[in-house]
C-alpha cells in the first residue's frame, strides 16, 4: 500500500476536495482583486467581482493569465503581497528577453516544502533515502524546490546541482544515493558518461529517478530505466505556479501525475479557442493557484499539452491526474500545416531498435516549402559497413515518421556525440525559417 | 582464410577523412588497403590495417563509430580476365559480392583483391575448390 505524507488530504473524497477548492478559490480571487491592479482592472472590465464566484464552474468566467502578462508585469507588478512579506524571489529562464519573476511569502515557501515532500513520498521516497538533487540551484526553482521538500520529508539531500558529471557519478557511487532528481535528458547523458568511464549503474544504490522540467516519452522512460537501473517517474512543476511539486506520478500507479488539487485547480482548454475541454481530451493545461500569497495566478496558461482524469488511482489518492506532457503549445512545430511535437518524433526514434534518443530537428523553408531534417546519431548498435543497410535505416525512420505523423522528413545520420548534449533542458529543435 | 577489416562511419563534411588518418598516424597504425563508400550525407571508410585493436581503440577514443567485418583476400592472376575468372566462380554458386577493392601490394606476380561476400564461408569453399589462393590475416597485415 502507498504511504502518504498527508493521508487525509491526499485521499480526501472529491466532494470534500471540491468544497475546499471553492473556499480557497474565493479567497484567492478576493486577494488578487484587492491587491493586484492587473486583476482588478480585468475583473471590473468583465463586470465580475470576488462575489461572482459561487461555484467552481464560475472559474471558467475568469480571464486567463499568460506568460506575456507576466512579462508585462516585470518584475513585481503581479505580486499580491508587500515586499516586506516576500522572503524569496525566483525567476524562470527568459528565452526571449526578460525572465518571469515570482515571489514567495513564508507561507508559500512552507506550503511548497510540504507539497514537494508529498511529491517525493508519492514517488516512493521516505526518511532514510539519500536524494541526489541534480536540478540546478539558483534562480531556477528546480534545485531549491526539491531541496526544501527533501528536508521537510526528513530524507538526506545532496545539493549537487547540475554539471560536472564525472563528479556527480563519483558522489552518487560513494555516497550511496538512492533517489536521483534531474532532467530526463541529463540522466541519459550521465548514463553515457558512466559507460565511457566504465561505471555500471547496477552497482549503484539508486532505486528511483524523479525526472522533469522537460517533456519526455514513455519510450525514453524504458531507455532510462534500463540504462540507470531504476524506476523512472515523471514530475511536473513550473516556477510561475510554484516550482517542482505541482504534480507527480505515483510509484504504485506509474500512470499519470497527481496534481495537488488542494492547492491548484487544473483545467484543459483548446489552445486556439480557449474553450474548456471535457475530461480525457488533450489540450493546454491551465492552472489556478488557490493558496499562493506572493503571486497567486488565475487561470495561468502553462502552454503544456496534456489531458486530465479524475478516476481514483490504484495508490488511493483522489487528486486528478494529468497525462505525461506531450509537448508545449509553443514548442509545437507546424510543418507544411501538420502539427508536430518533438516528443512524437522522439517516441518513434526510441521505438526503432538501436536508435539513440539523441536527435535534433532542423526546420527550414526552401522555395516556400517547409523542410524537416531529423539528425540521428549512428552508434555501434546500428552501424553497418554496408551503405544499403544504413540507407535502409534512414528510409525506415522517414517512413515511420511519415506514417505516424503525416509529415515528410529527411533523416540525416550523424556521427555519435555530434549533437549537443545538455546538462539542463535539452534543445531539440533548430528552426531556421524566417517567417 | 578470413581477414578482419575495420569500418568507420564518417559524416560527409570536410576534414573528417584527414582526422581519421591523422588519429591512425599518431597511433602508429599503418593502412594496408582502403576503400571509401559514400553518399551525399555520410561515408563508410573500410580499412585493412597492420594493427586492428590499436586502430579501433584510437578511433573509439576520439568518438568514432567503428566496427569489424570479415572479408576475404583473394590472389588474382594479374592478367586480362583474371578478375573475371573469380567472379564467374562466384556467379555460378549465386554468391553476391557486397563490395570489393584492391590491395596495395602484389603477392608475387598476383594482384590481391579484398571481397565482402553475402555468404563468406560458401565463397571461400567455392574459390578454394577452383584452386584460388586466399591470404591469411597474418600474411596480409604484415605485407
Amino acid at each position: 500500500m502507498a504511504s502518504y505524507f498527508n493521508e487525509e488530504i491526499e485521499t480526501l473524497p472529491r466532494v470534500a476536495l471540491e468544497a475546499l477548492q471553492l473556499k480557497r478559490l474565493k479567497a484567492t480571487v478576493k486577494r488578487v482583486y484587492d491587491n493586484v491592479p492587473f486583476y482588478k482592472t480585468y475583473l471590473d472590465a468583465l463586470q465580475l467581482s470576488p462575489e461572482s464566484i459561487k461555484s467552481l464552474a464560475d472559474l471558467h468566467r475568469l480571464p486567463f493569465t499568460t506568460k506575456q502578462d507576466m512579462r508585462d508585469s516585470y518584475p513585481y507588478a503581479l505580486f499580491a503581497a508587500p515586499m516586506e512579506e516576500i522572503v524569496r524571489i525566483h525567476a524562470s529562464s527568459g528565452t526571449t528577453g526578460k525572465p518571469t519573476v515570482v515571489g514567495y511569502t513564508r507561507t508559500d515557501i512552507d506550503n511548497w516544502a510540504d507539497l514537494m515532500a508529498r511529491t517525493l513520498m508519492t514517488a516512493g521516497a521516505h526518511k532514510g533515502d539519500i536524494i541526489h538533487n541534480a536540478y540546478g540551484y539558483g534562480l531556477f526553482t528546480g534545485g531549491l524546490g526539491v531541496h526544501n521538500g527533501a528536508e521537510r520529508l526528513g530524507a538526506s539531500v545532496i545539493p549537487i546541482s547540475g554539471g560536472n558529471t564525472a563528479r556527480q557519478l563519483m558522489i552518487m557511487q560513494d555516497f550511496g544515493s538512492t533517489i536521483l532528481t534531474c532532467t530526463p535528458s541529463y540522466s541519459l547523458f550521465m548514463a553515457e558518461e558512466a559507460m565511457s568511464a566504465g561505471i555500471d549503474f547496477r552497482n549503484m544504490k539508486l532505486r528511483v529517478g524523479i525526472f522533469g522540467a522537460e517533456p519526455w516519452s514513455e519510450a525514453m522512460r524504458g531507455e532510462i530505466e534500463e540504462k540507470l537501473n531504476l524506476t523512472a517517474l515523471d514530475i511536473y512543476g513550473l516556477s510561475e505556479i510554484m516550482g517542482p511539486g505541482v504534480a507527480q506520478e505515483c510509484f504504485e500507479g506509474k500512470n499519470g501525475l497527481h496534481i495537488w488539487e488542494d492547492h491548484f485547480i487544473p483545467e484543459i482548454i483548446d489552445p486556439s479557442s480557449g474553450q474548456v475541454l471535457p475530461e480525457g481530451e488533450k489540450g493546454e493545461l491551465v492552472i489556478t493557484t488557490i493558496t499562493k500569497q506572493g503571486i497567486p495566478l488565475i487561470r495561468y496558461r502553462t502552454r503544456d499539452i496534456t489531458c486530465l482524469t479524475y478516476e481514483t488511482c490504484v495508490c488511493g489518492r483522489t487528486h486528478a491526474r494529468i497525462a505525461r506532457l506531450s509537448g508545449r503549445s509553443d514548442d509545437m512545430l507546424i510543418i507544411r500545416g501538420v502539427n508536430v511535437f518533438p516528443s512524437q518524433i522522439e517516441s518513434i526514434l526510441v521505438g526503432i531498435e538501436g536508435v539513440e534518443p539523441h536527435y535534433m530537428l532542423i526546420v527550414d523553408r526552401k522555395e516556400n516549402l517547409d523542410t524537416l531534417e531529423v539528425q540521428v546519431e549512428v552508434d555501434e548498435r546500428i552501424f553497418s559497413d554496408e551503405i544499403k543497410v544504413l540507407q535502409g535505416l534512414a528510409r525506415r525512420i522517414e517512413k515511420e515518421i511519415k506514417d505516424m505523423l503525416g509529415v515528410t522528413c529527411n533523416v540525416k545520420l550523424v556521427e555519435p556525440k555530434t549533437i549537443q548534449r545538455s546538462e539542463g533542458k535539452a534543445k531539440r529543435v533548430i528552426d531556421n525559417r524566417k517567417l | 582464410m578470413k581477414v578482419e577489416q575495420i569500418s568507420i562511419f564518417i559524416e560527409n563534411k570536410s576534414g573528417r577523412l584527414a582526422e581519421v588518418t591523422t588519429i591512425l598516424g599518431f597511433a602508429g597504425v599503418n593502412i594496408r588497403a582502403l576503400s571509401l563508400a559514400d553518399t551525399s550525407d555520410f561515408g563508410i571508410l573500410r580499412l585493412i590495417v597492420n594493427d586492428r585493436e590499436k586502430a579501433i581503440t584510437a578511433l573509439k577514443g576520439k568518438g568514432f563509430t567503428v566496427s569489424k567485418t570479415e572479408v576475404v583476400a583473394v590472389e588474382v592472376p594479374d592478367q586480362p580476365g583474371g578478375l573475371a575468372s573469380i567472379l564467374h566462380v562466384l556467379d555460378k554458386d549465386a554468391i553476391n559480392v557486397e563490395y570489393m577493392y584492391a590491395f596495395v601490394e602484389r603477392c608475387g606476380s598476383n594482384a590481391v583483391i579484398i571481397f565482402r561476400f553475402d555468404e563468406t564461408d560458401k565463397a571461400i569453399a567455392a574459390l578454394a575448390a577452383k584452386g584460388f589462393n586466399m591470404l591469411s590475416g597474418e600474411h596480409l597485415y604484415g605485407m
